[in-house]
């Protein structure tokens, strides 16, 4: 079926399966491979993107569901050449090793700071509870996120 | 120039992988391609009658199904997937072809492949593939491997694979038990972990039928191992197979084998000539890639009135799984010289029995071997320190190899010799930064007020063998290669450097570091030098990232190698300087005459004269390229001192880690960012085998949680941040005086934490509690000891 949305900027629109997930059609129909599949029981979060601004498993939603939205990949958050602040802090603090939770971990913890721009430890910690690293032992993912906070 | 060795230098790596532009095997498209699904065992034993594969094959995008038997037939295969490491030559070793024919030997054990357009359409005709099983009782766990009342293999009269023993001194271990005034038994249960490397399997191998040749992306730590290990089990010539590993998400261990899939999508996309892919989903990943652990342990100590050791004394029955795969017996042995750990031990023996089970093959995980030995003799420690009525750090204060002072190229009873140690100092400071006297004090606080949220504190002093390995001591251990790594340094005409590397980074940020092991050697920026590597036909020669082994021998081979440059550069400097090359000083990347200070050359400039080669000495080639392969002449062996603060609640059995303290000593360090990278990523897969995760499986075999919803990863809220620091204690093994930091963390983590708890629940008169030590398994325990006491 036909499907439109607004990826990074620019209007994109596909023919698919209705059966497709946002995270392949991201992937294997717009060629926005940055967003990772880590898991199949939306339970690791490499694959968060934003649906309107807002932080989303693209694993868990269908593609048709987000017809007509607006969405911002990992692709999509530098600009003009520029690093997202965000990924910046993750590059200083030694933020990832394999780079693959990185994407979802980033995206998650911009939505974060919109949320709550002036966490704690603890509320970092809690609110990357859905975004599994295996590499950094996520003290250095903490320490980038509360560093971007300033 | 400021100093670039040591220097907390941010990664090179991250900015691609930040901006999601790296490449994992995933994101790879080939014009072509056809998608491999698997049809798989949910049996963990059984016969396979027959299977009707007509339902899948005229399902939408399907080009073709295969069954194990019409695979067979197709003569893909010159020999069964390799097992490298036959510990004995009487090793049990039932052949393993990466589809299963007539009987099935795990859940997850593929016996049909469908080959479609797409990856869902692959799915769905995975579904229609009838097969008729007939269930054979299952071996479900090592336990019942030692009974032999079932047989995993139908073929087999037992299931036992092998025996393997370390007993130098027989004798001496039977006196010291003899004439011991103490003496404690640990048993213990490592249980199977399942690696989750966040990034899942996969593989897409592209034929070129014009060229003859195959390219195979793999997410793989081993292209160079795999590449031999394809040509040697498919009969494709090794010349005509390139193969790359791309960005690779993690690894620790489970992307260091040579794995059914591969070999499946090589050899169909060789035979038909079209690109062949797979991805394991998660839940997958739990059958189709090897899981790490899977070990019971029997440790004896032996010590006097004192608490010195006098002799310690291993058995181990090890979980192979249903085959062995590319160094699955040899896991146990790696741990096997380290049950002595960081101790004088007069007497050491150690004996292990493999065992098949019809449970999905074990083989290299994170410390292979080495986190459980470090966790016997430390958990052991603890139980000694308890019964000789001092403190766990006075126990092994009283036991330190050397006495807890520096010692180099020491033997020790396990018959191997460490570099160098320094065991004392280390430990002042984990307790130091601990304030181990403050947490004591509040111990006893929450004790006499009987708080319900009591504290513990763990300690553990371990060692690891690291820099795998020297490859005579390879063959001593019969296994089937050697330990060397290669590494390239090339000029390039405008001066950058280009660095060939064998070593196969997957996070370790090996293009970092080897940029500043150059750039240190060199004198040149860290941004000129740019790393090549993971590809075979970029880099041939190399035997790839494991077992903590590529700083201490490839990091070592490319300084080496920058050695050989200088030489080079220094003859035709002096050449064109017309000096004698003795009389040159080379120094932050300029070759200056000594005694006239504005003769020189900058090391760019004799680049540039190397590649034209107007002017070089009479019979020397041009150009600047050298290689080093460095062979290792010992292992390296890191060392340090953990301490974990838990607080266990009662009534609940909850475990918090309140604070972690680790003190780490790899020798000397190229990147303390890096270093520490490592370090808090091992100490959390450490305690994640501690307090969460542990694949289980029922009687028959079948994996009870194999996907993420029941395997706890912990995430951020289960962790604290961790303090770190370093002593440094250089390693005589290389000439860089480095050790290896990729496993540390994890061979440390599991005792300290382990030991923690027990030291909570002392009062209580527990003594010991199994791994995972979840809520319930803590709060079930309590009770016992409450009604026992
Ligand atoms: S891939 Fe979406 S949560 Fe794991
Ligand atoms: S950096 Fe490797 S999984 Fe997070």
């Amino acid at each position: 079926m036909q499907i439109q949305m607004n990826v990074n900027g620019a209007d994109r629109s596909a023919d698919i399966e209705a059966r497709t997930l946002l995270v392949h059609f991201l992937r294997e129909d717009l060629g926005l491979t940055g967003t990772n599949v880590g898991c199949d029981t939306s339970s690791c979060g490499a694959c968060t993107v934003h649906v309107n601004g807002e932080s989303v498993k693209s694993c868990t939603m269908l593609a048709v569901s987000a017809n007509g939205e607006t969405v911002t990949t990992i692709e999509g958050l530098a600009s003009g050449g520029e690093m997202h602040p965000m990924q910046t802090s993750f590059m200083e603090n030694h933020g990832l090793q394999c780079g693959y939770c990185t994407p979802g971990m980033v995206m998650a913890s911009v939505s974060l700071l919109k949320e709550n721009p002036n966490p704690s430890e603890a509320e970092v910690r809690e609110g990357l509870e859905g975004n599994l690293c295996r590499c950094t032992g996520y003290h250095n993912i903490v320490k980038a996120v509360l560093a971007a906070a300033g | 120039m400021t100093a670039v060795m040591g220097s907390p230098r941010l990664r090179k790596e991250d900015p691609a992988l930040l901006t999601g532009e790296n490449k994992f095997v995933d994101d790879i498209q080939a014009v072509g391609q056809l998608w491999m699904g698997m049809v798989r065992s949910p049996f963990a034993h059984a016969k396979v009658n027959g299977i009707n594969a007509e339902p899948a094959k005229s399902m939408p995008g399907v080009y073709a199904v295969y069954t194990g038997a019409e695979l067979m037939d197709m003569g893909l295969w010159a020999a069964p997937l390799p097992c490298a490491w036959p510990v004995t030559p009487d090793m049990v070793n039932p052949p393993h072809y990466p589809v299963a024919t007539d009987e099935v030997h795990h859940v997850g054990e593929i016996v049909a492949v469908v080959l479609a357009d797409s990856r869902y359409e692959a799915a769905d005709a995975v579904e229609k593939v009838e097969v008729d099983y007939a269930e054979l009782p299952a071996v479900g766990s090592v336990e019942a491997a030692l009974t032999d009342a079932a047989t995993a293999h139908s073929d087999h009269a037992t299931n036992k694979a092998f025996t393997w023993a370390l007993e130098p001194n027989p004798d001496g271990v039977n006196d010291a038990f003899a004439n011991a005034a103490h003496t404690v038994t640990g048993e213990f249960l490592q249980q199977r972990l399942i690696p989750a490397a966040m990034e899942p399997r996969g593989v897409l191998a592209i034929p070129s039928p014009h060229g003859g040749d195959i390219t195979m992306y793999t997410s793989t730590q081993v292209p160079h191992i795999l590449k031999v290990m394809m040509a040697a089990t498919t009969g494709i010539s090794e010349a005509k197979i390139r193969i790359i590993a791309p960005a690779v998400g993690g690894g620790f261990g489970a992307k260091l084998n040579v794995n059914p899939d591969e070999s499946l999508a090589l050899t169909l996309a060789n035979k038909l000539g079209r690109p062949v892919r797979w991805t394991e989903t998660r839940t997958e990943a739990a059958f189709s890639t090897h899981q790490g652990r899977g070990q019971r342990q029997k440790i004896e100590v032996a010590a006097d009135a004192d608490g010195k050791l006098l002799g310690v004394r291993v058995h181990l029955d090890a979980d192979m799984g249903a085959y062995m795969m590319l160094i699955t017996p040899g896991v146990p042995l790696l741990g096997s010289f380290l049950y002595t750990g960081v101790y004088d031990v007069p007497a050491f023996g150690f004996t292990c029995d493999g065992w098949f089970t019809n449970l999905t093959p074990t083989d290299a995980y994170r410390g292979a071997g080495r986190p459980e030995a470090s966790y016997a003799i430390e958990r052991a420690m603890d139980m000694l320190a308890q019964k000789v009525g001092i403190t766990p750090e006075e126990v092994r204060r009283r036991n330190y190899l050397g006495g807890g002072d520096a010692f180099e190229n020491l033997d020790v009873a396990s018959t191997l010799t460490f570099d160098s140690g320094h065991y004392g100092p280390n430990l002042d400071m984990a307790l130091n930064m601990a304030k181990i006297a403050d947490l004591r004090a509040e111990q006893q606080r929450r004790r006499d007020a009987g708080e319900s949220k009591q504290l513990g504190i763990g300690l553990c002093t371990y060692v690891e063998i690291c820099g795998l390995a020297p490859s005579r001591a390879l063959a001593g251990l019969a296994y089937g290669a050697g330990g060397w790594e290669a590494g390239t340094v090339r000029m390039l005409p405008t001066g950058k450097v280009e660095v060939v590397t064998g070593s196969t980074p997957h996070g370790q940020g090996h293009e970092t570091s080897w940029s500043m092991i150059v750039a240190d050697k060199l004198g040149v920026d860290p941004d000129d030098v740019e790393v090549l590597h993971s590809d075979t036909a970029i880099s041939p020669l190399g035997l790839d990232t494991y077992g903590s082994r590529s700083l201490a021998v490839g990091g070592v081979a490319i300084s080496m190698a920058c050695d050989k440059v200088i030489d080079k550069a220094r003859l035709i400097a002096a050449h064109q300087l017309e000096a004698n090359p003795d009389d040159l000083e080379f120094e932050s990347g300029r070759f200056g005459v000594k005694g006239s200070p504005d003769k020189g050359l900058l090391i760019q400039e004799v680049a540039y004269g190397a590649f034209t080669a107007h002017n070089l000495p009479d019979g020397m080639e041009p150009n600047i390229n050298e290689q080093m392969v460095f062979d290792p002449p010992n292992f390296a062996f890191p060392f340090g001192t953990h301490v974990a603060v838990v607080e266990v609640d009662e009534n609940t059995g909850e475990t918090t880690l309140l604070d972690y303290i680790a003190v780490d000593d790899c020798g000397n360090q190229v990147n303390p960012l890096i270093v520490e990278g490592q370090v808090h990523g091992g100490i959390v897969q450490g305690v994640a085998q501690a307090l969460f995760e542990g694949a289980e499986y029922d009687e028959d075999g079948q994996c009870k949680n194999p996907s993420f919803l029941d395997y706890l990863v912990p995430s951020a809220m289960e962790v604290p941040s961790i303090k770190t620091d370093y002593t440094y204690t250089p390693s005589t093994s290389n000439p860089m005086g480095v050790k290896g930091v990729g496993e540390a963390g994890t061979i440390g983590s599991a005792a300290a934490v382990i030991n923690g708890i027990c030291d909570a629940l002392s009062p209580y008169g527990v003594s010991d509690i199994e791994m995972p030590a979840s809520p319930m398994r803590v709060w079930k325990t309590i009770q016992d000891a409450k009604a026992g006491a």
